[in-house]
């Protein structure tokens, strides 16, 4: 039902049935390869390009969630994706090989909370009974879109971002136990005027905090309700710039622990990533994957996960345009057994 | 001495180069379109050839030659034909780069894939 | 260039602007300009070492010896692209791996490595010059107004 403004309070508690994050070799190098259900060795997945690897990742999560869910293909209402490349290709051809009745968004690096968040609604109105949500992303095909040809050498300032090779999905449904899916927010397009494609966590920061107030505002509650508040891909830049955000809305984030999945998926000693991780699959990878192992072994028992999306094409920017920026929050709270 | 002055000036212009990159915000694309109109317009005034008899490498290197010798085909043509040298000339003297550039590149694409 | 479009920016989002750039870590400048100075000089050193080899043992004079130098520096530059490894250095090197004609050569090379997955003729052919193409276009451009420049000064046919 409607909460608030732009809220959505999910009364009937959908459960995320089950998960799957498949990610490549750099995301096996960091500190959370050990919550990834699927490593591959190399990024090019012995595929013919980029955009090919990518479709493989996202087809995998997407089959390896419906077989953790216990299901078949066939017994999915819809599948709710999206991704970087134009025209959405890796979700839509994924969607072919899974023949699931597609429903295809886009919200850049927002999109895991954006599938997500329509999929709880879906499943909590008693319009679906399995939905799959699922986003992917690719270092090397998101470089050749947005950047430059992977074999280019161009000198990454400190504040750009490597994009996650990685997809994630999850089945949401009435039936079945796991985390539960209580809420979501649907933010509003934030520009503040910022220009610089490699410098996205400025640019994205406005839009998760606002997203995070305009939350607590709809549904009433104090930040501290959460063990847990994470955006998606801020990134070092981009987290420092959130923190001032609220410290300025005198907004009290403290009463929290407030993080960043771009912060938490590469070593940053070890990998050399600048500002730190972006992408669709950065967000989703991190949730369904770390924290949400952690909520299962009780280390968490409620989170609201931000995702944060850059609306930018490669045309905006070159004819001069800002980057507009958006992010959409779920809370996700520990399943009943656990309580 | 020629390699000492080669490591310098061809230093010296990258950091020119690097000063475009990261004072002046400019993509590399915008800076060496910036390079190779400075080797043009050096070379029409004159200073470009001096400057490699004394650099050598360190001047025929870098992007900025590019300019210098499409000018440099230009003007020839222009001396020896007239004003329809100015188009006729252009590739003339750069020839060599702009071919084996293309021949290799399409050879590097024919047996090689990206390794991200 | 994107820059030159102004945007008349609010006075929330001038503050915004603002708090950005003081959270923005400052570009590392003086490591960055003494490594593409290194970087740049050493690739120029190469350039000096190949052309002297052609004019003592290749038999080529001075002036003619540029041509198969550059040809040389380009192959290398591709063999590196190809090797994966020429981005690697250009991360450390920036400018002094860019500027150098084998920048040149590895944005071409990229280019047609990278687009090849959508066929020889669209991908290689149509996007080789993606990175290269300004240059090109605006040297071309910069020597004809210098050509014409010269004729209108000096007359044509003679200096």
């Amino acid at each position: 039902m409607l909460k608030g403004h732009q809220s959505w309070l999910f009364e009937n508690k959908p459960f995320i049935r089950s998960t799957a994050t498949v990610v490549g070799p750099f995301e096996g190098r960091g500190p959370l390869a050990k919550d990834f259900d699927i490593v591959h060795g190399e990024s090019m997945m012995g595929q013919k390009s980029w955009e090919k690897a990518e479709k493989v990742l996202i087809e995998e999560a997407a089959k390896l969630a419906i077989e953790n869910a216990g299901l078949t293909k066939e017994q999915v209402q819809f599948y709710i994706g999206g991704d970087l490349m134009n025209q959405i290709i890796s979700s839509s051809f994924a969607a072919r090989t899974l023949s699931i009745p597609y429903i295809g968004v886009f919200g850049a690096c927002s999109t895991s909370m954006e599938s997500l968040a329509l999929a709880a609604n879906l499943v909590n109105s008693g319009s679906a009974k399995f939905v799959l949500a699922g986003t992917c992303s690719h270092d090397s095909s998101a470089e050749k879109q947005f950047r430059y040809p992977t074999e280019y050498g161009s000198q990454k300032p400190p504040t750009a971002q490597y994009t996650v090779t990685g997809a994630g999905a999850a089945i949401v449904s009435m039936e079945g136990d796991g985390p539960v899916v209580t809420s979501a927010t649907i933010g509003r397009v934030i520009d503040m005027g910022i220009k610089d494609p490699f410098n996205m966590g400025a640019a994205m920061a406005p839009a998760a905090v606002d997203t995070i107030e305009a939350h607590v505002r709809d549904l009433g509650i104090e930040p501290g309700y959460y063990d847990l508040i994470v955006t998606g891909d801020l990134a070092k830049v981009g987290y420092e710039i959130a923190c001032k955000l609220f410290k300025k809305h005198n907004f009290p984030i403290e009463q929290t622990e407030y993080s960043d999945c771009g912060m938490m998926i590469y070593d940053y000693e070890t990998q050399m990533v600048q500002a730190g991780a972006s992408g669709c699959g950065c967000s989703a990878v991190v949730t369904y994957g770390h924290l949400l192992n952690r909520m299962r072994r009780g280390e968490l028992k409620r989170i609201l996960v931000v995702a944060t999306g850059a609306l930018l094409s490669p045309i905006s920017f070159q004819q001069g345009e800002s980057i507009p920026c958006i992010a959409h929050a779920v809370s996700i709270e520990a399943g009943r057994e656990i309580l | 001495m020629i390699f000492l002055w080669a490591f310098l000036v061809g230093g010296a212009i990258c950091v020119f180069g690097q000063f475009c990159f990261d004072v002046l915000k400019l993509t590399p694309a915008h800076t060496m379109t910036l390079l190779v109109v400075l080797g043009a317009i050096v070379d029409g005034i004159g200073w470009y050839d001096p400057l490699i008899e004394f650099a050598g490498a360190g001047a025929s290197v870098p992007i900025t030659s590019f300019g210098n010798a499409l000018v440099h085909g230009a003007l020839q043509e222009l001396k020896s034909n007239g004003w329809i040298g100015i188009i006729t000339g252009i590739f003339e003297v750069t020839s060599a780069g702009i071919s084996a550039a293309i021949i290799f590149s399409f050879l590097a694409a024919l047996f090689v894939k990206p390794k991200g | 260039m994107a820059n030159n479009i102004k945007k008349n920016l609010t006075r929330v989002q001038q503050e915004y602007k603002e708090l950005a750039q003081s959270v923005e870590p400052p570009r590392p400048i003086l490591k960055n300009f003494i490594r593409a100075f290194i970087a740049g000089g050493a690739i120029c050193l190469v350039g000096q070492a190949i052309q002297e080899m052609f004019v003592h043992w290749g038999g080529f004079d001075e002036k003619k010896a540029g041509d198969p130098t550059v040809a040389v520096m380009i192959l290398l530059s591709v063999i590196l692209t190809c090797a994966g490894v020429y981005d690697k250095f250009a991360q450390w090197a920036g400018a002094g791996s860019a500027v150098p004609v084998t920048g040149f050569a590895n944005s071409m090379a990229s280019a047609a490595i990278e687009h090849q997955s959508e066929g020889m003729v669209l991908g290689v052919g149509g996007k080789m010059f993606k990175l290269a193409g300004p240059v090109i276009v605006f040297g071309t451009v910069a020597a004809f107004a210098v050509g014409i420049v010269h004729l209108l000064i000096k007359g044509g046919g003679g200096s």
